[in-house]
């Protein structure tokens, strides 16, 4: 599941990368514009057809997965960031910081994060550095509950008390001993934090809160949609960013799932299963002493 | 109270005088001694209103900002209400099934489904069942009525509603429904995996007697949890579908309130939403003691 996940992965980001060697339009350029061109259906010279500027939809389609790619990264970056310190200093110091902190994040789980982030958004200027902050600060909850669990049952082990009896100071073993445990099922939760982010930025670039002069997926579904798109039926348009955000997104999933698996075992079998390996298993582990 | 001392706290919290003197406070040479009360007065001032049952008045419509979320509220609770239902339902007796034939080709169907749902945006799966609809099954459009509708009573008038509700609902209803299947999923596994289903099928129990008196008591305690703290996503959603399909609620009123620079309804429908989603966590927590007697002892 994990390797599904991972080629989807790849094969968008080498699409947003080589950008402009793939495609064949350059959409920024005004030239050979006409009115006729707006919404064409698929032909030979425009694959996926025009938009509602005459601009070829899969030219758009590649250079919009660099910006979507771009916002997602980092936006989830700066979760992380906050969320791994949270969780790590809640768990590790425990008592009144952890308590402070923990409620802190409970107040940031309950408060709904797209009202929020629409009416910070709208208020500041709606620029590309605006929306990474807002997804950013807003999405790091998950993370320091994980990582809060995680950091609690590492503390427990022998080796940090061995590490205090000699001596070493907080911050020693933080770095060392835990943060190197706690970091498989970081970067398990981190992928799913992407694909959360890469949403949410659609999303806010859906409802018309994203930069102007930038195209990602969800600029292009906004323009598709309120310029006229469906009364011309041109579901070209509406299709194929849709579709891309649904592939990225999926295959961030699949391998976001596929790593917490191989990180954090989850039961496969159960008592009611039509095979009976729930039993012969415990009788070999029995066995096995 | 005396007279002196009521108009002390008035002046304290500057009641005597209105809340903006006038807009443009940053320019006091051109305009004048123009004074706006500074912001924790307003606040008090707004707060004393609310006890009142005074929202403000809405920048944009001039009307009662009570008046206006009163309509739009109703109009999304029955969106959500509707959604939430079905996809609670569905995802309930999907999630069990999924769970019971674990690693068999309907489970790994229900998987797929969930994760691609999960995976979908909100807006763009009502854009396109938006087009499929209207195109092939003629389904309307925008709004909640149809022109001339609202003036109906009765039957037409709820055959209208609904034909409109339907698009939407299914929209609502898929997305919840990827989520609440793989939850109920994961913990109908883990429920399945205890020793005590082991001993019902030892007792000679049907293997439906096991699922629904053991498996699905147990694994709703986590459920309904997830469904109560899911207020906050559902309004998220509720906000993407309403700007789709243009139905006239809560979410949509938001996202006009920001484009116009309504503060009024702006700062009502945030109360609203606050304040559903602090009952909805109450609630919450109060099931869940009711539910789950382990807790109750503590």
């Amino acid at each position: 599941m994990a390797v599904i996940g991972a080629c989807m992965l790849l094969a968008t980001i080498f699409i947003a990368v080589f950008a402009p060697l793939l495609a064949p339009y350059n959409p920024k350029s005004g030239e050979n514009m006409a009115i006729a061109d707006i919404y064409q259906k698929p032909s030979v010279q425009h694959i996926l057809g025009t938009d509602d500027a005459g601009s070829d939809v899969l030219s758009n389609f590649m250079y919009g997965a660099r910006v979507s790619l771009i916002v997602g990264f980092f936006a989830s970056f700066i979760s992380i960031c906050i969320g791994g310190v949270i969780g790590i200093s809640a768990g590790f110091f425990g008592g009144k910081i952890e308590n402070t902190l923990m409620r802190f994040t409970d107040i940031m789980i309950v408060i709904p994060d797209l009202p929020l982030a629409v009416v910070l958004v709208a208020l500041t200027k709606p620029s590309l550095m605006n929306i990474i902050f807002v997804i950013g600060i807003l999405g790091w909850t998950g993370t320091a509950r994980l990582i809060r669990s995680q950091t609690l049952s590492v503390k427990e082990r022998k080796f940090v008390l061995r590490a205090r009896a000699i001596g070493s100071g907080n911050f020693h073993i933080i770095a060392k001993h835990i943060f190197p445990l706690v970091l498989p099922l970081l970067v398990a939760n981190s992928v799913l934090v992407i694909s959360l982010a890469i949403l949410e930025e659609s999303t806010l670039s859906f409802l018309g809160l994203a930069d102007p002069t930038t195209i990602s997926w969800g600029q292009m579904l906004n323009f598709a949609f309120t310029r006229g798109g469906v009364s011309s039926g041109a579901w070209w348009a509406l299709l194929v960013p849709g579709l891309g955000i649904v592939w990225v997104v999926l295959g961030l999933t699949l391998l976001g799932h596929g790593l917490e698996q191989i990180f954090n075992p989850r039961l496969e079998w159960h008592h009611l299963s039509s095979s009976s390996k729930m039993i012969s298993r415990k009788e070999e582990e029995v066995k096995n002493g | 109270m005396t007279a002196e001392a009521q108009q002390a706290v008035r002046i304290r919290f500057g009641l005597d005088k209105p809340v903006i003197n006038c807009f443009e406070t940053l320019n006091p040479l051109k305009f004048g001694n123009c004074l706006i009360n500074p912001l924790q007065t307003q606040f008090f001032i707004y707060f004393g209103n609310l006890l009142h049952g005074d929202l403000g008045i809405s920048y944009q419509t001039n009307r009662p900002v009570s008046e206006m979320l009163g309509e739009f509220l109703i109009n999304t609770l029955i969106l959500i209400g509707f959604g939430q239902i079905i996809a609670i339902l569905l995802g309930i007796i999907l999630g069990l099934i999924a769970a019971w034939k674990s690693h068999t080709a309907i489970d790994f169907g229900a998987m797929t489904f969930s994760l691609v749902a999960w995976s979908l945006p909100t807006f763009w799966l009502g854009i396109v069942l938006l087009f499929l609809g209207s195109t092939y099954l003629g389904l309307p459009v925008v709004g909640k009525y149809s022109a001339g509708m609202s003036l109906q009573v009765g039957w037409l008038k709820f055959l209208d509603v609904a034909k409109h509700l339907i698009l939407p609902t299914l929209t609502f209803t898929v997305v919840m429904l990827g989520e609440y299947m793989l939850i109920m999923r994961s913990t109908v596994l883990e429920v399945l995996s205890e020793d005590y289903i082991l001993t019902a099928k030892a007792k000679g129990l049907s293997t439906f007697q096991i699922l629904v008196d053991h498996a699905l008591r147990n694994a709703m305690l986590p459920m309904v949890t997830i469904i109560a703290l899911n207020l906050g996503f559902t309004v998220a959603g509720a906000i993407q579908i309403e700007s789709v399909f243009s139905w006239p609620g809560l979410g949509l009123a938001i996202f006009q309130a920001v484009n116009r620079r309504d503060y009024p309804v702006l700062q009502g429908a945030f109360l609203i939403i606050a304040i559903a989603v602090i009952f909805a966590n109450l609630f919450a927590e109060l099931l869940y003691s009711y539910l789950d007697p382990r807790v109750q002892a503590s």
